[in-house]
């Protein structure tokens, strides 16, 4: 489990997350939603070191992460997977040395141990035959379907995901949505998913946190964010037509 | 004030870089890969130069100091020198430094662009050590090696030129190459190179790691780069040369 406490951080003097608390449990998909410029990326950049955050304090089951030395974040970051906007594959590296790196640079494995589990997460996201390829030669979907089976080849704790579907078509969206959901149960893992897509609300939002100009404005389930009388929290879920003619 | 926090930001940097690599094995095969990209794959631009550059100077110094009182070898004497001390060294650097300096900015930006920088350090990869090591490494091991060849093309091509022309004899111009021969100006020119290498990797690479925006200001980070290593090259120039020659 991942618990925020307080958490502050500004820029300059633009404040942009606002005392946020949260507890994101295990073996479930915690979702942090939230209109652009709300302060999720921050948020979820915020979770993982990538910002320093100005109060607060966050923990990885039992261990205050914020205040570590340099030594024991880096400790911490091998047990996390990460999954990136763009996928932010190495584009000199083919798909298997992408999924190998963290291997490479993280074990003893022999090359053939390393091998054995590529090919092991490859399948997992269900891509065959794409070992040899580059980056730029296979399609967005792809793309992150193999960033996941890097995020996933270390065994890790703790999987982030950073809008898993943007710039992808529905269906598309819709399986990576479930993979991240299997991948989750499967390895009894702690996701937290950035994301402003209703479908992956709708489809594995275990726990849902909105955030409001930089706020905490609400917590809840899939279930209970179709029925809050929040008026902040309706304005966004129920933004589109789509989804009006979905309540009604 | 700007200068002085990004001269600050510049050690730090390398603070990060000059760390012990997490892995010798993964260190050494990006090694391999960086002395190909940076040094093997800048061979025929450094040979190309310096057979013109070695060519125009002979030509240069027959035409300059014709005179009765001026002996004919001198004239390789002088090409060779200049090889030696400027040429293959600085003018070779200024355009490494063009070269190697805008890929150097320019990959390394794209990186921190398109997150793959953030995802080294969320997998706890020191990135400035894992990318930029290799590249200044490589480069401070292969440049002297150009440099040697830059010499050795530079002056065949100070011999083709009067081959061509019929300035002077080729045995004149070998005589003046042999002549006056001081060993330590090789020194002083591989000294400058391994200088020269530490500069164009370490300054892109700089300047492409805390490159932020879009694709426009890779760009400028690229262009930026080649502009400051090239003054660092020549104020460096200066200095070593005092330092050296004096």
């Amino acid at each position: 489990m991942i618990e925020l406490k307080n958490i502050s951080k500004s820029f300059g003097t633009n404040q942009v997350l606002k005392g946020i608390s949260a507890y994101f449990e295990k073996g479930k998909t915690n979702l942090i939603i939230g209109q652009s410029g709300s302060g999720k990326t921050v948020l979820l950049k915020s979770i993982i070191g990538l910002h320093d955050i100005d109060e607060g304090e966050i923990f990885y089951g039992d261990r205050e992460f914020s205040k570590m030395p340099i030594k024991g974040k880096k400790e911490i970051r091998k047990e996390l997977g990460m999954l990136f906007q763009g996928g932010a594959l190495f584009d000199s590296s083919t798909v298997e040395e992408n999924v190998r790196f963290p291997l490479d640079m993280f074990t003893d494995k022999t090359m053939e141990e390393k091998s054995d589990r590529v090919n092991y997460c490859l399948a997992k996201v269900n891509l065959v035959n794409a070992n040899h390829l580059y980056p730029s030669e296979i399609s967005g979907g792809m793309q992150k379907r193999v960033a996941i089976a890097r995020a996933i080849s270390l065994n890790p704790r703790y999987l982030f995901c950073d809008e898993p579907n943007s710039g992808l078509d529905p269906r598309t969206a819709i399986v990576i949505d479930q993979l991240i959901k299997e991948l989750t149960v499967e390895f009894d893992m702690t996701t937290v998913i950035n994301t402003h897509d209703m479908n992956s609300v709708i489809e594995i939002g275990d726990k849902i946190i909105y955030i409001y100009e930089g706020e905490k404005w609400w917590e809840g389930s899939k279930d209970e964010i179709l029925k809050t009388d929040n008026k902040e929290l309706n304005d966004f879920v129920f933004a589109s037509d789509l989804m009006r003619k979905f309540r009604d | 004030m700007k200068l002085l926090y990004h001269i600050g930001h510049y050690f730090l940097l390398m603070k990060r870089v000059f760390s012990k690599p997490e892995k010798a094995g993964v260190f050494f095969r990006l090694f391999i890969r960086e002395v190909e990209m940076l040094g093997i794959n800048s061979l025929g631009i450094v040979i190309i130069i310096s057979v013109f550059m070695g060519a125009v100077i002979t030509l240069q110094t027959a035409y300059n100091i014709e005179s009765p009182l001026i002996p004919d070898y001198l004239i390789g004497l002088t090409a060779r020198d200049s090889m030696i001390l400027e040429f293959s060294s600085t003018i070779v650097g200024l355009i490494l430094a063009g070269k190697v300096g805008s890929n150097v900015a320019s990959e390394i930006g794209t990186m921190r662009m398109s997150e793959q920088i953030d995802a080294l350090e969320i997998m706890g990869v020191n990135s400035a050590n894992h990318l930029i090591l290799p590249k200044i490494a490589a480069a401070v091991f292969i440049n002297p090696f150009l440099n040697i060849i830059s010499i050795f093309v530079g002056l065949i091509g100070g011999y083709l030129a009067i081959l061509l022309s019929g300035t002077i004899s080729p045995e004149q111009y070998i005589f003046g190459l042999h002549f006056a021969f001081i060993p330590f100006y090789i020194t002083y020119s591989l000294v400058k190179t391994v200088l020269f290498a530490f500069v164009i990797t370490s300054v892109p690479a700089y300047h492409g790691y805390y490159a932020s925006g879009g694709a426009l200001e890779v760009g400028r980070s690229s262009t930026r780069a080649v502009v400051y290593s090239s003054i660092l090259i020549l104020l460096i120039n200066v200095i070593v040369t005092q330092l050296m020659l004096a």
